[in-house]
C-alpha cells in the first residue's frame, strides 16, 4: 500500500513535470508582449525594455525555463505581472473558497445522487423511475450558468433567502454558509444528476448478479440485500465517475464563480487570461495539475476500501 | 417421510407481451434422506422448477400455478415474509457458478454467519463459532485463517464448499443443488459429490440434484426425474431408468452418454449410435455402431520439447517475479487421419499447447514441424500456409462468429483472404461445406443468433474446413453442448476424418468423450505430458498416479458401477507458477507398453 502510494506520487511528479513544460512553452507562444500590456500603448521603448529585463523576459527561453522549474520546486512561482504580488499567495488566497465549494457540492451530489439512483433502479420502469430519470436528464442538460441564474432569480431575488453576491469572505459560519449555499447547490445538483444515472445503472447490474440470488436464497430481508450485498458493489462505478467528475467540477466552477461573483480559482484564471498574466497562468496550471493528480490518487485508494479484490502493487 | 411434494406445477414467462408456458404440469416428490436427480438438457425447465420451489422467479414476468408443499407447509400460499423464513432455513440451495455466487466484497465467513444469525438468531460470537465448525465440516483447509478472507482468494472448489456450508448452516430439510459441479474439474467434482452425500447422511435431508450429466446421476441419485421441454417424461428408481428406460427421449439421452471403458481394447474411435428420435422410438436396441476404420498415414505434425512460459509481474516497478510454466518440454507426433487427445484439468496447459502449435502464443523454445515445414522458423508467408493447413475450433461457437455477418460470409472470408477462388467459386464452396457439416446451403444467409449451439458449432467446423486443412486443433469444441448434440458433433468430426483424412488435436477435459474420438491420448499435468500412448492402453491401464486419479474421478453412467466412497479428499489442483531461476529437471519418458510412455515419477 505504501509502495503503491509512493509509486503513484512518483508518477505524479513525472506528470507534473510534463505539464509544466508544455504550459511554459504554450504561454510563451501566445501573442502579445506582457511588458507592452502592463505599461500600455503609450509607453516608451526604453521603459518597455527595462520592464522586460526586470521580468526576465530578455533572457534566452531555455534560461527562463530552468529558472521557472527551479522556482516551482522551491515554492517561488514568480510574481503576478498584474498585481505584482507573489502568485503563490494569490492562489492560496482563493484556493480555500474553491475547495469549500467543490467539496460541499460533492457532498450534495452524493447524498442526493446515490439514494435517488438506487431508488430509481429498485423501481425500474415504474413512475418513480421515469420521474427520476427525466429530472436527472434535465439536470445534465442545463448549463451551469443557466441553472445558476435561475437559482439566483428564485432564491436571491424573489425569495431573498440568500445573498445575490457571495463574497466568500464571511467570518461567521452562518455568513459563509449563506454565501456558499446557492453556488454549492448549483454545482451539487449537476453532480447529483450525474451520480443518479451512474448509480442507477450500476445498481441494476448488481441486482442481476448471482450473489444477489444467493443472498435471496439465504432468506435475507430485501433491505438487507440492498444495503449489505448490493450497495458496496454498486459504488465501484460511482467512485470512478465521481473521481473523473471532480476534475471537471473544478473547471465548471469557473462559470458558477462568475455567475455568483464569488472568489475562487475559476475567477482568478479568467482574470489572468484576460490580462495575459503569464506567471499567474503558469501557477494556476501547476495547482490544477496537482489537484487532478491528487483526486485520481484518492479515487484509486477508495477503490481499495470498497473492493477487496483490488491489490496495490 | 415426504419432504417435498410438487403437484401439477405450471410456470409461464412473459416475453414481449405474451405468456409462454415453460413448465407444463410437472409433479414429483422427494422423501427425507433421498436424492432425486432432475435431469434434462438445456431448456428442459429443470432450473426453473428449482427456482419455483424457492419462489425466486422474478415476480412481474412469471406466473405460477400448482401446489408446492414442504413438509406440511404449502409454499405456494405463503406470504413473501413467511417464504423468506423458509429460504435458507428449511431449504438450502447451491448454484452452478461458484465463481460468481459469492459476494466479492464480503468475507466468506461472514456470508455463512449471515444465514445463522438470520434464522437461528445466534449472537455474533456464537454464529462465528458455528460457521467455523461448518467450514471444518465441508473440509476447507486452514478454516480459521480462511474464514476472514474474501471469496476471490478461494479456488472454484473451495467456493463451492463455502456455498455448501452456507446452504447447510441451518440444517435444511431440503437441499436444492443446481448443477453444483458442472463448472468444476472432474477430481474436484468427485470431492464435492462425496461431500454432499456425506452431509446428507449426517443430517438426513432430502436432496434435489439438478444436472445434465448422466454420469453424475448414476453416481449419486436414488430416483431420477427426466425432463424435456417443460414436461416430466419419465420418473423412476435410478437402476430401473438406466437399465430399462421407457421413454424414447430417456433412451436417446442415455445412448448419447459416453461410458468410459465402453470401447475396451479397440484401437480406433467409434461413432455414437444414431440418436434421431425416430431411431430411438424403435423398441429394439439399436445395433452398436461399428468401429471406425484405421486409415492413419504418415506423421504430419511433430512437436519436440515445446515450452511456453508466461511472465508473472509484481513489485513497485512491475518487474518479472516469476513465470507460469504453462507448457513444459512437451513432445508428441500426430499422424495423418489420426486424433490425438490432450486431456487434463484447468490450468494444465492443454489449451496453451494448442495455441502454441499455431504460434498464436509464441513458444519460448522447442521445435514444431508441420507437413515438412519448420513452424518455429517460418517466414510470414510460410506461416500463412501453415495456418491454412492447420485450423483451430474453439469452445464457444457464438463468441467465435461475428454476430453482424451471415454465417455464409464468415465461411467465405478465409477463402477470399487466402485468394483460393473467385466469388462464385467461394459461394459454391460455402454451400458444399455447410452440407458437409450437416446443415443446408440455405443456412448461409442466416446470422449466428438464429442457430442453436450445436448448429453454430457446425458452422464453425465448416469454416475451419474452408481452407482444406489437414489438421484441426479443437479446443474444448464440444464441451458446452448438451449430451445429445455433443454426440452428433462428435459423429460429424469422425465422418470428416474418415472422408477427408483429417487429423485432430482434440483438447478436452471430458475423458468419456475423448475415449470415443481419439486414437491416442496424452495426459497433461502442470504443463507436462505425464502419460501418452494408444487410447485403450492409457485409459484402461493408466500408469502415472495422476492419470489414475483423473480416470478414477470420472463418474460412470451406470448405477451398478457406483464407486465405493473414497476418502474425502481436499487436494487442490496445483499452480504452475515458478520462481524466475527455476529450471525443471529433465525427466525421462519410460515406455511401459508398445508406444505407451509414462513420465518417470
Amino acid at each position: 500500500m505504501t509502495a503503491f502510494i509512493l509509486k503513484r506520487l512518483g508518477f505524479a511528479c513525472v506528470t507534473l513535470f510534463g505539464v509544466l513544460t508544455v504550459v511554459f512553452f504554450i504561454v510563451r507562444v501566445l501573442p502579445g508582449d506582457p511588458a507592452l500590456i502592463i505599461l500600455g500603448d503609450q509607453a516608451s521603448q526604453a521603459s518597455i525594455e527595462s520592464l522586460r529585463a526586470r521580468l526576465g523576459l530578455d533572457q534566452p527561453m531555455i534560461v527562463q525555463y530552468f529558472e521557472f522549474l527551479g522556482g516551482v520546486i522551491v515554492g517561488d512561482w514568480g510574481n503576478s505581472l498584474v498585481s505584482g504580488r507573489p502568485v503563490i499567495d494569490e492562489v492560496l488566497n482563493v484556493l480555500p473558497a474553491t475547495i469549500e465549494l467543490t467539496l460541499v457540492s460533492l457532498v450534495i451530489g452524493t447524498v442526493l445522487g446515490i439514494p435517488l439512483g438506487i431508488w430509481s433502479a429498485l423501481r425500474r420502469n415504474k413512475f418513480t423511475d421515469y420521474v427520476i430519470r427525466i429530472t436527472s436528464l434535465l439536470g445534465l442538460s442545463l448549463p451551469a450558468f443557466v441553472s445558476g441564474i435561475l437559482l439566483l432569480i428564485a432564491f436571491a431575488i424573489q425569495l431573498r433567502w440568500f445573498p445575490v453576491i457571495s463574497s466568500g469572505r464571511g467570518t461567521t459560519f452562518a455568513d459563509r454558509a449563506s454565501d456558499l449555499a446557492l453556488p454549492a447547490i448549483n454545482l451539487g445538483l449537476i453532480m447529483a444528476a450525474y451520480i443518479t444515472r451512474v448509480a442507477r445503472s450500476a445498481m441494476l447490474e448488481v441486482l442481476n448478479q448471482d450473489y444477489v440470488r444467493t443472498a435471496e436464497a439465504k432468506g435475507l430481508a430485501f433491505a438487507v440485500i440492498v444495503w449489505r450485498h448490493c450497495l458496496r458493489n454498486a459504488l465501484i462505478p460511482v467512485v470512478t465517475v465521481v473521481g473523473l467528475y471532480l476534475g471537471y467540477l473544478i473547471g465548471n466552477s469557473v462559470l458558477t464563480e462568475i455567475v455568483f461573483n464569488r472568489p475562487g480559482l475559476g475567477k482568478l484564471i479568467v482574470g489572468a487570461l484576460n490580462q495575459r498574466d503569464y506567471t499567474m497562468l503558469q501557477g494556476m496550471m501547476v495547482i490544477y495539475t496537482l489537484i487532478v493528480v491528487l483526486v485520481n490518487l484518492v479515487t484509486d485508494l477508495v477503490y481499495g476500501l470498497i473492493d477487496p479484490r483490488i491489490k496495490y502493487q | 417421510m415426504r419432504v417435498l411434494t410438487v403437484d401439477d406445477l405450471t410456470v409461464s414467462f412473459r416475453s414481449e407481451r405474451r405468456w409462454v408456458q415453460v413448465i407444463n404440469g410437472v409433479s414429483f416428490h422427494i422423501d427425507s434422506g433421498e436424492t432425486v436427480a432432475v435431469v434434462g438438457e438445456s431448456g428442459s425447465g429443470k432450473s426453473v422448477t428449482a427456482l419455483s420451489i424457492m419462489r425466486l422467479l422474478q415476480k412481474n414476468v412469471s406466473r405460477l400455478s400448482g401446489r408446492i408443499t414442504l413438509g406440511d407447509t404449502e409454499l405456494t400460499g405463503l406470504s413473501d415474509q413467511a417464504m423468506r423464513d423458509v429460504r435458507g432455513a428449511d431449504i438450502g440451495m447451491i448454484f452452478q457458478e461458484p465463481m460468481t455466487s459469492l459476494n466479492p466484497v464480503l468475507t466468506a465467513g461472514f456470508q455463512v454467519t449471515e444465514a445463522l444469525r438470520r434464522h437461528r438468531g445466534l449472537s455474533r460470537g456464537d454464529a462465528r463459532r458455528e460457521a467455523l465448525r461448518l467450514f471444518d465440516l465441508v473440509r476447507i483447509p486452514d478454516a480459521a485463517r480462511r474464514f476472514d478472507q474474501h471469496p476471490h482468494t478461494f479456488s472454484g472448489g473451495q467456493r463451492q464448499r463455502v456455498m455448501i456450508a452456507m446452504a447447510m448452516a441451518c440444517r435444511p430439510k431440503l437441499l436444492i443443488a443446481d448443477e453444483p459441479t458442472t463448472a468444476l474439474d472432474v477430481t474436484i467434482q468427485a470431492q464435492i459429490l462425496s461431500l454432499i452425500a456425506d452431509l446428507q447422511k449426517e443430517i438426513g435431508m432430502a436432496v434435489m440434484f439438478i444436472t445434465h450429466d448422466m454420469g453424475v446421476v448414476a453416481e449419486i441419485a436414488d430416483r431420477v426425474v427426466v425432463m424435456l421441454k417443460g414436461d416430466k417424461v419419465e420418473e423412476g428408481p435410478v437402476a430401473d431408468v438406466f437399465a430399462a428406460p421407457r421413454e424414447p427421449y430417456t433412451r436417446m439421452l442415455l445412448a448419447s452418454v459416453p461410458r468410459l471403458g465402453a470401447l475396451g481394447d479397440t484401437l480406433t474411435p467409434r461413432r455414437f449410435a444414431d440418436l434421431s428420435a425416430e431411431a430411438a422410438a424403435v423398441d429394439a436396441a439399436p445395433a452398436p455402431p461399428p468401429q471406425e476404420p484405421d486409415k492413419r498415414g504418415a506423421p504430419i505434425l511433430t512437436v519436440d520439447a515445446l515450452t511456453t512460459r508466461f511472465a508473472v509481474r509484481g513489485g513497485v516497478l512491475g518487474r518479472m517475479v516469476g513465470k507460469v510454466h504453462a507448457v513444459e518440454n512437451v513432445s508428441f507426433t500426430v499422424r495423418e487421419g489420426e486424433t490425438l487427445a490432450l486431456v487434463g484439468e484447468s490450468g494444465c496447459g492443454k489449451s496453451t499447447t494448442g495455441r502454441s502449435l499455431l504460434r498464436l502464443i509464441e513458444p519460448a523454445s522447442g521445435a514444431i514441424r508441420f507437413e515438412g515445414r519448420d513452424v518455429m522458423a517460418a517466414t510470414p508467408a510460410e506461416m500463412r500456409t501453415v495456418r491454412r493447413r492447420m485450423q483451430m475450433i474453439f469452445q464457444d461457437p457464438f463468441g467465435s462468429l461475428n454476430p453482424r455477418k451471415t454465417v455464409g460470409a464468415s465461411i467465405r472470408e478465409p477463402i477470399m483472404v487466402h485468394g483460393l477462388g473467385s466469388a462464385a467459386e467461394a459461394e459454391a464452396r460455402v454451400a458444399d461445406l455447410l452440407q458437409r457439416a450437416g446443415l443446408t446451403p440455405e443456412h448461409a444467409l442466416r446470422f449466428p443468433h438464429e442457430f442453436s449451439g450445436g448448429q453454430r458449432q457446425r458452422v464453425v467446423i465448416a469454416r475451419g474446413l474452408a481452407l482444406n486443412p489437414s489438421l484441426l486443433v479443437a479446443d474444448e469444441s464440444v464441451s458446452a453442448l448438451d449430451a445429445s448434440v455433443k454426440a452428433q458433433v462428435v459423429n460429424l468430426l469422425l465422418d470428416l476424418q474418415r472422408d477427408l483424412g483429417l487429423a485432430f488435436v482434440f483438447i478436452s477435459h471430458d475423458i468419456a468423450v475423448v475415449e470415443r474420438i481419439s486414437h491416442r491420448v496424452a495426459v497433461m499435468y502442470l504443463g507436462e505430458i505425464v502419460e501418452i500412448g494408444p487410447r485403450a492402453s492409457v485409459l484402461t491401464s493408466p500408469r502415472h498416479p495422476y492419470t489414475q486419479k483423473l480416470i478414477e474421478a470420472v463418474p460412470i453412467a451406470d448405477p451398478a458401477e457406483r464407486q465405493a466412497r473414497k476418502g474425502l479428499m481436499t487436494d487442490e489442483i496445483r499452480s504452475a507458477v515458478r520462481p524466475l531461476d527455476y529450471e525443471p529437471e529433465p525427466r525421462r519418458m519410460i515406455e511401459v507398453a508398445p508406444e505407451h510412455f509414462v513420465m518417470e515419477h
